[in-house]
């Protein structure tokens, strides 16, 4: 029951534009001192999977300054480990992929030289703990030819935000699309994660570069809804998809509930980068309240339900609230802070008033100064 | 061309520490925790780093585990290499004796082939219970510009406090002619850190010479320093000026630990330029929930406050639940404080719970002193730990100990 994994890293890449203007997908901040690929990569390693595939495409520098060798995630091997693969162009592919099969066809190589009997295809879109052992048995004992993962959840009320939904039937897939839902219902989204045979992944990939198929969801799973066994999997956990920086920001916001931090990290098994900083310091006059604040900062002002990322500086009097601060910002004496994600190394100078509000967080990109 | 090192330093990490008392009745002085996230040993380590010296021996003796542990490859300080790296060097069985190291002298002799292999012109010698940032290649440099034999590291002290240390006696040129271990009437108060280089052949010679001296009690400071000082080798002194402190007690722990607080702390260990490096632990960032109160502290990842945390130090993963408070105080890494419970003026060592509403340390100004509680304890809901008690067992049923 050998697998070996592939992340997607720039697949979602259109749904945060500003996040991703100096950086793929995964690799976003989030939660204080982690990337978005942590958790797919986490996930694979914490279900025994050793060897993996990193499909990139564009602004892949910070993603292979973070991963490296893969050691931080124990996954630097001789056998097997972390592979990047990076877009990959031959005769008649001349340009770079512009959907996940374009990208599989690129990583034709990898599947082929691969002699784990299963595959997982996850994104970095997902923030979720999923146990691909547990899956992968699913599926066996389902005798499924695909199985997709899925999150049963409400809509909200006023969202106009597109998302990928699976009609379900006992628990097979019997539907699949793409749009605006309707408001404040149950649905099964789709959390964009994969389990097949090696095999099979491998005559999809050659059927469509002979047959010039683009889309994995259209081309393949809709079109074999009926000749394949496709079968859907609950996933019960939390699940938070990044479809938008206003769900980015729901999402580490979520984290200052204790029960899904407690969740997400309560086994210390999300594996980071590790990065050495000095611990976190409070001066005299510092008030927090229910913030999340990672090592390496200096805190003399007042912090509520917040994100806090290494190394960040709040001077005395500085009242930051509902924001998500990331690494290296300096926020000066007596600035105000609401609803703002401020990027890496931004610097927001004394006595300055910066508000978004809670649906519309406003963002400041990467060392800008203010 | 031969491989070789400029310099190899030597780490003595093998100390009791036993005045640390239960912070080191099962691990070694090197390895207690310090500031938060560091351990002792993370000092010297990311000094040499930071300076240069990446061939670093470490001797251990006792209660070696977690230190050996902890060091591992030693990639946290970039010391896993090829040539050069950190070794762990533990006393071993030879063909014809096998011996526990004697004395300071006689573990670094017993290492002479380790040092040997890497050709090394000059030896550090270090010892792993001392918290100070020093750039060690300043040191080798003036041991090189004034031609000595040994070079010592010194630092001035208040003179009420030069009887407590080995003071070192110098000509204006600053070299040594004269030491005097714990004077009762000090004539200097310049006092030796501990650290000494030596140009290695004569350190080598020195070593052969002790070691067939079956009335020396192999000591540097006993025997080797004087016997250099004697023949008129070239010994210099080099002044150190900076923050240094010997964390061999309880008080001299908390102290150095409480110099890393305040607005301008006596000890800045977020200094960029003078990395501490450590081995990190994976957890998430901290989380402060509404109503806890956090002052004038240091929080490291994984902590979950609740509670009140108020000139104090908690090291990584620590829950402080609602009601709970912790003042004046350094807890280790894995502690739990259930609800109510108040610590105050106390050390509390890695992985202990202190169950609810029990109560530990008293206010520093009963004078008693600071409560002690080691690792993985238990001391039960509602139970009284007094100022100054030194617990290496759980406490259980509220009784007094």
């Amino acid at each position: 029951m050998k697998a070996v994994g592939i992340i997607f890293t720039n697949i979602h890449d259109i749904n945060v534009p500003e996040l991703v203007r100096i950086r793929t997908m995964g690799s976003i901040p989030f939660a204080g001192r982690y990337r978005l690929i942590d958790f797919p990569l986490s996930n694979l390693v914490n279900s025994g999977i050793d060897t993996v595939g990193i499909i990139t495409k564009n602004n892949y520098q910070s993603l292979m300054d973070h991963v490296g060798s893969g050691k931080d995630w124990d996954l630097a091997r001789k056998d097997g480990g972390i592979i990047f693969l990076p877009p990959f162009s031959d005769l008649g592919n001349d340009s770079i992929y512009n959907s996940r099969l374009e990208a599989l066809k690129g990583a034709i190589n990898f599947i082929e030289r691969a002699d784990e009997d299963y595959v997982v295809m996850t994104d970095c879109d997902t923030i979720a703990r999923l146990n691909f052992n547990e899956i992968i048995e699913y599926h066996i004992r389902n005798r499924a030819d695909i199985t997709l993962v899925y999150k049963e959840k409400m809509t909200d009320v006023i969202s106009e935000e597109a998302v990928t939904s699976l009609q379900i039937n006992d628990n097979r897939v019997v539907g699949l699309e793409y749009k605006i839902p309707e408001h404040n219902k149950k649905i099964n989204v789709f959390t964009n994660v994969f389990i097949l045979k090696k095999s099979l992944l491998q005559s999809i990939v050659l059927d469509a570069i002979a047959r010039n198929k683009h889309r994995f969801t259209t081309d393949v799973i809709v079109n074999n809804l009926k000749s394949m066994n496709i079968i859907g999997y609950k996933h019960e956990g939390y699940y938070a998809g990044i479809t938008s920086l206003q769900a980015y920001y729901q999402s580490n916001m979520d984290i200052l509930n204790p029960e899904i931090s407690h969740e997400l990290f309560g086994d210390r098994s999300v594996f980071t980068k590790i990065r050495d900083s000095a611990p976190t310091k409070y001066g005299n006059n510092a008030v927090v309240k229910n913030s999340m604040i990672a090592d390496g900062c200096i805190i003399e002002g007042h912090i509520e339900n917040s994100i806090i990322f290494r190394n960040v500086k709040v001077a005395r009097g500085a009242v930051i609230k509902n924001s998500i601060v990331m690494q290296d910002t300096v926020i000066g004496e007596n600035a105000m802070l609401n609803c703002i994600i401020t990027d890496k190394n931004v610097v927001i100078r004394d006595k300055k008033i910066l508000s978004g509000s809670e649906n519309h967080p406003f963002y400041i990109s990467k060392g800008i100064m203010i | 061309m031969i491989r070789k090192k400029k310099c190899v330093a030597m780490l003595l990490a093998g100390g009791q520490g036993s005045r640390l008392y239960a912070l080191t009745n099962n691990i070694a002085k090197p390895a207690v925790s310090f500031g938060g996230k560091y351990r002792i040993i993370d000092f010297p380590l990311s000094n040499c780093v930071n300076s240069g010296i990446d061939t670093v021996g470490v001797l251990t003796q006792y209660q070696p585990l977690l230190l050996n542990d902890y060091i591992g490859n030693g990639q946290p300080w970039d010391l896993d290499r090829a040539f050069g790296g950190i070794h762990i060097l533990s006393p071993y069985q030879g063909k014809h004796s096998s011996d526990w190291y004697k004395g300071t002298a006689n573990a670094i002799y017993q290492n002479m082939h380790f040092m040997k292999q890497f050709n090394p012109d000059y030896i550090l010698i270090l010892s792993g219970d001392h918290i100070y940032k020093m750039n060690y290649s300043t040191m080798l440099n003036y041991h090189i510009l004034n031609g000595a034999d040994c070079t010592i590291a010194a630092i001035d002290v208040p003179k009420e406090e030069a009887s407590r240390f080995g003071i070192l006696n110098t000509n204006p040129d600053n070299s040594i002619y004269e030491f005097e271990e714990k004077p009762k009437q000090p004539k200097s108060t310049l006092a030796s850190m501990g650290i000494y280089i030596f140009t290695a052949q004569k350190l080598f010679k020195y070593l052969e010479e002790d070691n067939s001296d079956p009335n020396s009690s192999n000591d540097f400071g006993k025997d080797i320093l004087p016997k250099m000082l004697k023949n008129g080798e070239k010994m210099m002194a080099y002044e150190f000026k900076g923050y240094w402190k010997d964390v061999g007690t309880i008080d001299s722990l908390y102290e150095a630990n409480m110099d890393l607080l305040g607005d301008s702390p006596k000890f800045d260990v977020t200094d960029n330029s003078w990395k501490i490096q450590s081995r990190s632990p994976l957890a998430p960032p901290h989380y402060i929930k509404d109503g806890a109160k956090v002052t004038n502290s240091i929080i490291m990842s994984g902590c979950e406050i609740y509670g009140d945390v108020e000139n104090s130090i908690l090291a990584s993963s620590v829950i402080v639940k609602e009601g709970a408070s912790v003042k004046n105080s350094i807890i280790m890494s894995d502690v739990t404080i259930e609800e109510g419970a108040k610590i105050e003026y106390s050390i509390i060592d890695e992985n202990t719970v202190i169950c609810a509403n029990a109560k530990v340390g008293e206010p520093k100004e009963s004078n008693k002193g600071i409560a002690v509680v080691g690792r993985n304890l238990i001391v039960v809901s509602d139970a009284v730990v007094e100022g100054g008690a030194m617990i290496d067992k759980d406490v259980s049923n509220g009784g007094n100990k």
